[in-house]
């Protein structure tokens, strides 16, 4: 369950409007006519990436996410009452209700990646920001989360970023990377350790005759 | 050990593009219009000859679940939902053929969704795979640009939409009625069932709910006939192929693509590297994902990996997303993580489990430290049986199974840890 928000919060902003009128289009497109209900789960998605894409220029700099502003303008434009998008953005937990930094840093703790040392990760991240898990750094950079499996449990332990994944961390790679990210630097995605996608660290154990010719490293 | 010739997915490590050119090489959509030549029903017979059972976890007849199907619309659109909502812990095998082979995918929605005389398809992906939503959507561009999607496609005479739905961050959605739920724009909270999807589904209409390894499996088996899927596995009701996510205390954790009913201790020594420590390091795995309750050594030792031998032992093949734990795992912990996670993506409709996942995590949380009474045991696992079985939907009892498991094997370990607590505080 996620935790109650106020949509009456003082940092509500009191207007919201889509930028992109033909990507809307495009979203309500892909349903049935008449079923442009469906459309709200990425039409919340859209309004959150927009904050995100106006919260990376701003000074400090804030991530993406969806304003009550944001939730009233799309029960107008699928027409249904402001509480049926409500529903749906408190109900889902990657809509996030309330401001968050730059970069959020959602950090995997279920029992694959847990059995691999999220713990480790979660507590670099903790001291490397010098913040809680659920907190927010003070430049506006970084927000940490904990969350529950995303579904990369051979690459454990791993993290999401934003959209993407850094995967097979240790806590000095997890320190580099927030480092690299604070600095503005480019990062690596996916496995933080040199190995290829979900493929053995040691080397392939099948596909031997493509391997060759690919030249991909097996094991033994 | 399966032979390279009889693998499916053949990119399944990315070490190829995914790309319509590098698909097409590989064997993908190659004259797809022959195969829908040969009619919905010869289709179905041959689905149901590869005893081909659903991938998802519950393990459904495939062809049997398509021939549910109405045969002929009453005017209602029929809808092909491909569940990609990959979120049972221990499991990452859906990701890798959406980012590596998600041709395969397409060429399947296209067969599966003609043979249940569906014009569109639905991929609902769990929110987060954002990166593997850009490969799907190049795909499907790919594909309309090349004339196998859309009107006339593959040049089949069948008009095929596919259309990517992201979810938001909910592992109930994998549910498929909480699924149809989702994509009609609502919370994702499971529907009392009948109706079934394939009577009324998406938008009231009749719709199919297959996990996306299932569809991505359909073109191969059909091109190379039901016999060949069928020679493959353990017997003629563990059939085929499938991909094992092999992850937790192992040296080399993978996903890989093993023959169905390989022993588990095969599967773990010869492709994950075998257990941290050597194989008598091992205390425990989990075979099929969260849900599936937890095997001791001794049963690792001989047990193979498939739907009838691991129901056998009161486990089950799920996902086949094996957690691998050795001794140095904090068992009770271990679950009690687990339970943690049931709580909270329990979506909050059915009281058993929205209170009594709550409960569940409480205790076993005190039990990890021994923080209780022995007396207790009885009353939780009391607790399991009245969520287990009294929800709309299987999170109630994906919740109860991992408890019952550890309770099964390892009781003694929990008794323990509760003597000296309560030792340590007199």
């Amino acid at each position: 369950m996620k935790k109650p928000v106020d949509l009456n919060a003082a940092y509500q902003p009191k207007d919201f409007a889509f930028r992109d009128m033909e990507k809307v289009k495009e979203i309500i497109s892909r349903y049935p006519q008449g079923k442009q209900r469906s459309a709200t789960m990425p039409l919340l998605d859209l309004a959150q990436r927009q904050v995100g894409e106006d919260g990376a220029q701003a000074k400090p700099p804030y991530g993406g996410w969806i304003p009550r502003a944001a939730m009233d303008k799309i029960a107008e434009i699928v027409d249904v009452p402001p509480v049926k998008v409500y529903e749906v953005a408190t109900f889902y937990s990657m809509y996030n209700l309330e401001p968050v930094g730059k970069y959020l840093v959602q950090m995997c703790t279920t029992t694959p990646c847990m059995l691999c040392g999220s713990g480790d990760v979660v507590k670099t991240c903790e001291s490397h920001l010098g913040i809680h898990t659920g907190e927010t750094t003070r430049d506006g950079m970084f927000t940490l989360m904990e969350v529950e499996c995303l579904g990369a449990c051979v690459n454990a332990p791993m993290v999401q970023i934003n959209d993407d994944y850094f995967e097979d961390l240790t806590p000095e790679s997890m320190k580099q990377i927030l480092s690299d990210l604070k600095e503005g630097r480019e990062v690596s995605v996916g496995p933080q350790n040199g190995r290829v996608a979900s493929m053995s660290e040691s080397g392939t154990t099948t596909l031997v005759e493509q391997a060759d010719r690919l030249g991909i490293k097996k094991a033994g | 050990m399966l032979a390279d010739k009889d693998r499916i997915f053949t990119n399944i490590y990315g070490w190829e593009p995914f790309s319509l050119d590098a698909a097409k090489k590989r064997g993908d959509w190659d004259n797809t219009k022959d195969i829908l030549a040969k009619g919905r029903d010869a289709i179905i017979a041959e689905m149901k000859a590869s005893g081909l059972r659903g991938r998802g976890g519950a393990g459904f007849p495939t062809g049997m679940k398509w021939s549910f199907m109405p045969k002929e619309s009453d005017g209602r659109p029929h809808y092909l939902v491909i569940n990609a909502d990959e979120s049972e812990p221990g499991t990452c095998k859906d990701r890798d053929i959406l980012r590596h082979e998600p041709h395969k995918l397409l060429e399947g929605a296209l067969i599966a969704g003609f043979a249940m005389g569906a014009h569109r398809a639905y991929i609902y992906m769990r929110g987060e795979f954002c990166n593997e939503g850009s490969t799907i959507n190049r795909a499907i561009r790919e594909a309309y640009d090349a004339g196998l999607l859309g009107k006339n496609a593959a040049g089949s005479g069948w008009d095929f939409d596919v259309v990517l739905h992201r979810g938001a961050g909910a592992y109930i959605c994998g549910e498929e009625t909480a699924l149809i739920e989702s994509i009609e724009g609502k919370k994702g909270q499971p529907r009392n069932k009948p109706p079934f999807p394939a009577g009324a589904g998406l938008y009231a209409c009749p719709t199919t709910v297959n996990n996306v390894e299932t569809i991505a499996v359909a073109p191969s088996i059909l091109r190379r006939g039901g016999a060949w899927f069928a020679g493959l596995g353990k017997d003629e009701k563990n059939t085929g192929t499938k991909l094992f996510c092999i992850s937790g205390h192992v040296n080399n954790r993978c996903n890989v693509e093993e023959e169905m009913g390989i022993p588990l201790k095969d599967l773990i020594e010869k492709h994950a590297g075998g257990v941290r420590g050597g194989w008598d390091n091992l205390l425990a795995i989990i075979p099929g994902g969260s849900s599936t309750p937890l095997l001791p050594k001794h049963i690792c030792d001989t047990v193979t990996m498939d739907f009838d031998s691991l129901r056998a032992v009161q486990s089950g093949l799920g996902t086949a997303g094996v957690i691998v734990m050795d001794k140095s795992t904090d068992i009770v912990g271990a679950i009690a993580r687990l339970s943690h996670f049931y709580m909270h993506e329990s979506c909050g409709q059915c009281t058993p489990c929205r209170e009594g996942t709550g409960w569940l995590y409480r205790i076993m949380q005190r039990m990890a430290v021994g923080n209780a009474t022995l007396d207790e045991i009885d009353m939780l696992l009391d607790l399991t049986k009245e969520i287990e079985g009294h929800t709309i939907c299987a999170h109630g009892d994906a919740s109860a199974w991992p408890i019952q498991g550890l309770f099964r094997h390892f009781r003694p370990e929990v008794e323990k840890r509760i003597m000296e607590y309560r030792k340590e505080a007199a």
